[in-house]
């Protein structure tokens, strides 16, 4: 490769996969982590350090529920001593105002508070658990704390008619930041996909909600939409392009380009306990498979946008087109977008009759497949 | 865009703070993000510390900056912190 290959800017550090929740849309892979394969505290520690020397700026601990590992504030105050800016993803569960002062002393910027719905009922539907009324006590907390806060609403078809709820709550919370993100096809969410798609029609009334609450809530709280990238003329860069910005940990430790890059046929992946980091960005075969444009097929390779999309999806382009040095397939350009406008009729489909039998006899329960826990 | 008051006294929001100084790039990290400052960008953001106004800020770069318009330096302040208060950066107190 010609140009010299950037130094990775954030650690996604996946923690565990343990979690209170079986969201039906989990990014997680179907194949869990058990806890006893989990990384220990110090050598967590050490990638952290190598993180910082790596260019790294900032770690999102996520999971699974980041909050299940007992040593999560030794872990914040070890990104903090590295220069790391520290961010928590989560759930908000189990957690108490106690342990929420420990995080906060050891120097926890940010907090990403995630819901599954405006309503306790909805949420709970969706995630299996009631978490609802813990989430609200949860932002007060961080909010007093003066701790930055973002929620997370996940959104699709079964709740997309709660977005002005959700944006309400949202506005009597009172974060800085705001996210409305469609769940991304992967995993869980690829397995549930056709339950949880919106229709065309959906997603642009919901465009006009969101357009209208930025406007409203400007200098207030920021305002995001991620929208499903199926809907799109243009794929997505995904992770801002493969081994260009993203690091990802997975819990027992194998290094990662993307969350769901083990999806991928023939990969193989280095473990933290074996490599540095620097090794694992600089020198291991999987961050350099996809990276620049060498791998690219010649639709991408003489495409304007390849500085912009980098080709899009691999995992996308795995899952719907079964090969994934392949552009992806939510290209307009590509010749298998008629994989996703299939998938994208179907779903039209399936929401017209699901209105046609909602309002005689009742709908039957829909057949989620819920996120399983490690064993 | 909002436009800042002039007397109003700007500093960082929640979830937002300089990078260290040991590091040679300074930085403003924020969720999911990060802003890289260079000499001007930085001069604003340090004073961005609750106890300067507006004006204060705008009255020591246009003294700092004397070979600038000092109209030219006042309305990119203004910009720039009312760029950074939408995308909840800053706090207007």
């Amino acid at each position: 490769m010609s140009t010299p290959v950037p130094n990775p800017l954030v650690l996604v550090a996946e923690l565990t996969h343990r979690c209170p929740l079986h969201c039906v849309y989990c990014s997680n892979p179907l194949e869990l982590t058990k806890r006893e394969n989990e990384l220990s505290t110090e050598t967590w520690a050490r990638v952290l350090g190598e993180a910082a020397e790596l260019g790294i700026l900032q770690v999102d601990f996520t999971g699974g529920e980041p909050l299940a590992r007992p040593d999560l504030t030794q872990l914040v105050s070890a990104a903090r001593a590295a220069g790391l800016y520290a961010s928590l993803i989560t759930s908000g569960l189990p957690l108490d105002e106690k342990r929420l002062d420990a995080l906060s002393s050891a120097g926890l910027d940010h907090f990403q508070l995630s819901f599954q719905g405006a309503h306790r009922e909805s949420a709970a539907k969706i995630s299996g658990t009631e978490t609802h009324a813990q989430k609200l006590s949860v932002a007060r907390w961080v909010k007093q704390r003066r701790m930055g806060l973002t929620l997370n609403f996940v959104i699709h078809r079964e709740n997309l008619g709660e977005l002005k709820d959700m944006v309400r709550l949202a506005e009597e919370i009172g974060p800085e930041r705001v996210e409305f993100a469609h769940v991304q096809y992967y995993g869980w969410a690829f397995k549930n996909r056709m339950k949880l798609l919106p229709t065309r029609e959906q997603l642009a009334g919901s465009l006009e909600i969101i357009r209208q609450a930025e406007e409203r809530l400007r200098g207030r709280i920021r305002v995001e939409y991620v929208v499903p990238d199926y809907y799109a003329k243009y794929p997505k860069a995904c992770m801002g392009g493969w081994g260009r910005k993203v690091l990802l940990l997975k819990p027992d430790g194998d290094a990662l380009p993307c969350h769901a890059a083990n999806v991928l046929p023939g990969m193989t992946f280095e473990n933290v306990s074996r490599r540095s980091l620097r090794q694992i960005w600089y020198e291991s075969d999987s961050f350099q498979k996809y990276r620049g444009e060498g791998w690219m097929p010649e639709l991408c390779r003489t495409c304007d946008r390849r500085g912009q999309d980098f080709g899009g999806c691999r995992c996308q382009a795995f899952l719907l087109a079964h090969d994934s040095g392949s552009t992806d397939p939510v290209c307009s350009k590509s010749s298998q977008r008629v994989l996703v406008d299939a998938i994208l009729a179907d779903v039209d489909a399936m929401a017209r009759s699901e209105a046609a039998t909602a309002v005689s006899p009742p709908a039957p329960a829909p057949d989620w497949v819920y996120r399983a826990n490690p064993r | 865009m909002s436009t800042p008051d002039l007397n109003s006294r700007p500093r960082l929001a929640p979830g937002c703070r300089l990078s260290e100084t040991s590091k040679p790039q300074r930085v403003l990290l924020m969720p999911e993000r990060a802003l890289r400052l260079n000499g001007p960008s930085l001069e604003i953001i340090e004073r961005c510390d609750g106890n300067h106004t507006v004006g204060q800020i705008v009255t020591e770069l246009q003294k700092r900056y004397s070979k600038a318009q000092p109209e030219k330096v006042e309305s990119d302040i203004l910009g720039y912190l009312g760029r950074l208060h939408d995308q909840r950066a800053l706090d207007f107190d």
